[in-house]
């Protein structure tokens, strides 16, 4: 042992010991934020799961038994079944129709420059600046006219609508940073325009498609806005909607709410937990390149 | 296979820029024909033009017999090999290999039967199922080659296909490429911007400046007898000195003067070149190769000697590079500022030490190989043995090569 190592070896020690504390903070502080977080979830999720009467006696315990009636009634006697089905319909559909329109769209944008070119992306993204909300009186009278109101597939076409200018933004940067190389490289190869699309370019996109769809998905199954004021029939109503609804039939029945929360909060976890990957990919693409 | 003519080819960008100028080039069938020429003088362009990637502003363009100016890439029957790969980043090897062929509705057997040879050929059946993130830099240019090889086309087209590759490998690299061209003798068209390449792959090497083509000839051509001071001082490594002397003729024969040394012109020169007498009394541009120098004490053929002081001594082993000044200020032509900007621009090229020599001032920097068992040190005299045979003489003020065929073919 050398006088040298005798002399680093507590410093190291120290500075080891600094870190560790940094360390446990960082995790003491990212825990907690994550309990702030989830809390609400997790007393929802278990309060779904007990009797009324026990909720009202002790509102924060645990379930004795578990109770899955609670889904069973609200499903069926609330209708969220019909609710959710509505939700799903809507919420797919603009997902897929909006995103299909955006990705076209950012394709020509992205990959060529045309007379006008410049002046089309601007149009498209001051639809990112404008809340279209403010736009509901206009939205309403043409949906009037138009025979959309009260009509699911008039609330598709205002949800595709409202994504596009997100989507276009996003997948006209992805595609702009896709090397030039690659197009010229497989039009060498014997590509068409189609297959240049569909082959090369769609799949090196995913990343940014699965962003965008997300955040899209996110944002329609929770909009509470256009349901409420272009859609009439209580059949029609999406789950936000529904829930309002819900809340003035079985205001006082907390564990049918509980349920029907869990109902509406379920398919975005999921979703979530399922897509994560693919989002991140999509944030930090090019970070490591 | 099929030779590709180009004919009086232009590329006028908008903006009225012309990136190639009146290009003749015909390319042999199976020829391995380098485009050559600093960054920005129009060989890229030039060689996608080739490929269909970019128009043709005038003049035309033919592969095999066919004017294929409309042609779009993918029915000109070309394979091209890009700088950066340009590989699917989705698509496996085998994939990326299979892919022009399938476009191509060739039959499943035959893809996959060529797809191994491609793959047998250059060492990357191992790799097959992975994608390209997970290969080296060298397995992505094989697999780029690969990708080419498999097509079978009429010719291949390769923008600076080795340089993202570091200098071991590049080396490698090259000497596979010649390999592959003697086996599968396809006509290849070679974009580079490195001399030692084009040298070593060419059949033939065509010299660009600005859009203009100045020379193609075979590389010992090129070497030996370049048209104009610009392929001169382009090809070969270190850079030919060059140096304004005066050409004077006494009764016995001419003589080079320049600072305070002299040079012999040989009299089979003169002969050679009957031009050079219409400069007798004249200034003219003297080019000497380093490696027609060398240490007088071991010199094999001593024609000319010059008394220089060396200032620095590169030992490479093989050889020894002296680096002297010369008196004489260095030379001030179009040509010559070309090249030095060129020297200044890619740090990587091991040529232009000189320029770059703080000490050198007004003067002449020179570069002499010499043998490596001269004991020459920097700041010690050296007597250097010239091949006077091998000497470049140059027209002072157009910059080209007195008594070169080519000149004296355009002047006629």
């Amino acid at each position: 042992m050398s006088a040298e190592a005798s002399v680093a070896g507590p410093r190291r020690a120290r500075r080891g010991a600094g870190a560790a504390l940094g360390g446990v903070a960082a995790r003491v502080l990212l825990w907690g934020y994550a309990a702030v977080a989830l809390a609400p979830l997790v007393l929802m999720a278990v309060s779904s799961l007990r009797p009324e009467a026990e909720l009202r006696a002790d509102p924060l315990g645990l379930p004795t038994i578990p109770e899955f009636g609670n889904y069973a009634r609200a499903w069926t006697e609330a209708d969220f079944g019909g609710y959710f089905a509505n939700s799903v319909f809507v919420t797919v559909t603009a997902v897929l129709l909006g995103t299909a329109v955006s990705v076209l769209a950012a394709y020509a944008l992205g990959r060529y420059t045309f007379p006008g070119s410049g002046l089309l992306l601007i149009y498209l993204l001051a639809g990112l600046m404008i809340p279209i909300r403010l736009g509901i009186v206009p939205v309403f009278y043409l949906f009037d006219m138009l025979g959309l109101l009260d009509s699911l597939w008039g609330l598709v076409l205002v949800y595709a609508a409202s994504g596009v200018p997100f989507g276009v933004f996003v997948l006209t940067a992805f595609f702009r940073q896709l090397p030039a190389g690659l197009a010229e490289a497989a039009r060498i190869d014997g590509a068409g325009e189609f297959r240049l699309f569909g082959q090369i370019m769609l799949p090196l996109v995913r990343p940014a498609l699965a962003t965008v769809m997300l955040f899209q998905f996110i944002q329609l199954w929770n909009d509470f806005f256009f349901p409420l004021v272009l859609i009439r029939d209580q059949d029609r109503y999406t789950l936000p909607v529904g829930l309002t609804a819900f809340f003035t039939e079985y205001g006082l029945n907390q564990s049918l709410l509980y349920a029907g929360l869990v109902i509406t909060t379920l398919p975005l976890v999921l979703l979530f937990l399922l897509a994560t990957r693919q989002v991140v990919d999509g944030l930090t693409a090019g970070v490591n390149r | 296979m099929a030779k590709i003519v180009l004919e009086n080819v232009d590329k006028v960008y908008s903006g009225g820029v012309k990136a190639v100028d009146n290009l003749n080039l015909e390319i042999a069938d199976g020829e391995f024909m380098v485009l050559v020429g600093p960054s920005g003088c129009g060989k890229s362009t030039a060689l996608r033009m080739i490929a269909g990637l970019e128009e043709i502003s005038d003049g035309t363009l033919s592969i095999g017999d066919k004017v294929v100016n409309d042609l779009p890439p993918k029915n000109r029957d070309i394979a091209m090999v890009f700088q950066n790969y340009a590989l699917y980043p989705h698509m496996t090897v085998e994939q990326n290999l299979a892919f022009g062929l399938k476009l191509r509705k060739t039959p499943k057997p035959e893809i996959e039967r060529r797809v191994k040879e491609a793959a047998a050929m250059l060492g990357l059946e191992p790799y097959l199922k992975r994608k390209p993130a997970a290969l080296s830099g060298g397995q992505r240019q094989r697999v780029a080659m690969g990708r080419a090889i498999v097509r079978e086309p009429q010719a291949f087209l390769m923008d600076e296909p080795l340089s993202n590759l570091d200098a071991k490998l590049r080396v490698q690299m090259r000497a596979s490429l010649n390999q592959l061209h003697e086996r599968l003798g396809v006509t290849t068209v070679y974009v580079t911007h490195d001399q030692i390449e084009a040298m070593t792959l060419g059949d033939r090497v065509a010299v660009l400046r600005d859009g203009r083509l100045q020379q193609v000839d075979t590389p010992k051509n090129l070497f030996d007898h370049p048209v104009n001071l610009f392929v001169a001082g382009f090809i070969g490594s270190p850079a030919m000195n060059f140096v304004t002397a005066a050409l004077t003729e006494n009764g016995t024969g001419a003589t080079l003067k320049f600072a305070d040394h002299t040079l012999p012109v040989p009299a089979e020169t003169l002969e050679e070149r009957p031009a050079l007498r219409d400069y007798f009394g004249r200034e003219i541009v003297l080019g000497i190769r380093p490696s027609d120098f060398d240490d007088a004490e071991m010199a094999a053929h001593n024609s000319g000697t010059m008394e220089v002081v060396a200032d620095v001594t590169e030992e490479l082993g093989t050889e020894i590079n002296v680096i002297f000044t010369v008196d004489a200020p260095p030379l001030e032509h179009e040509d010559a500022a070309a090249l030095a900007a060129d020297a200044a621009g890619d740090g990587d090229d091991e040529d232009g030490v000189g320029a770059g020599l703080p000490l050198a001032r007004d003067k002449s920097v020179f570069t002499a190989r010499v043998n490596p068992r001269s004991v020459v040190r920097p700041g010690q005299p050296i007597t250097l043995a010239v091949d006077t045979r091998q000497l470049h003489y140059f027209d002072k003020v157009s910059g080209l090569a007195i008594g070169h065929p080519a000149n004296v073919a355009a002047k006629a």
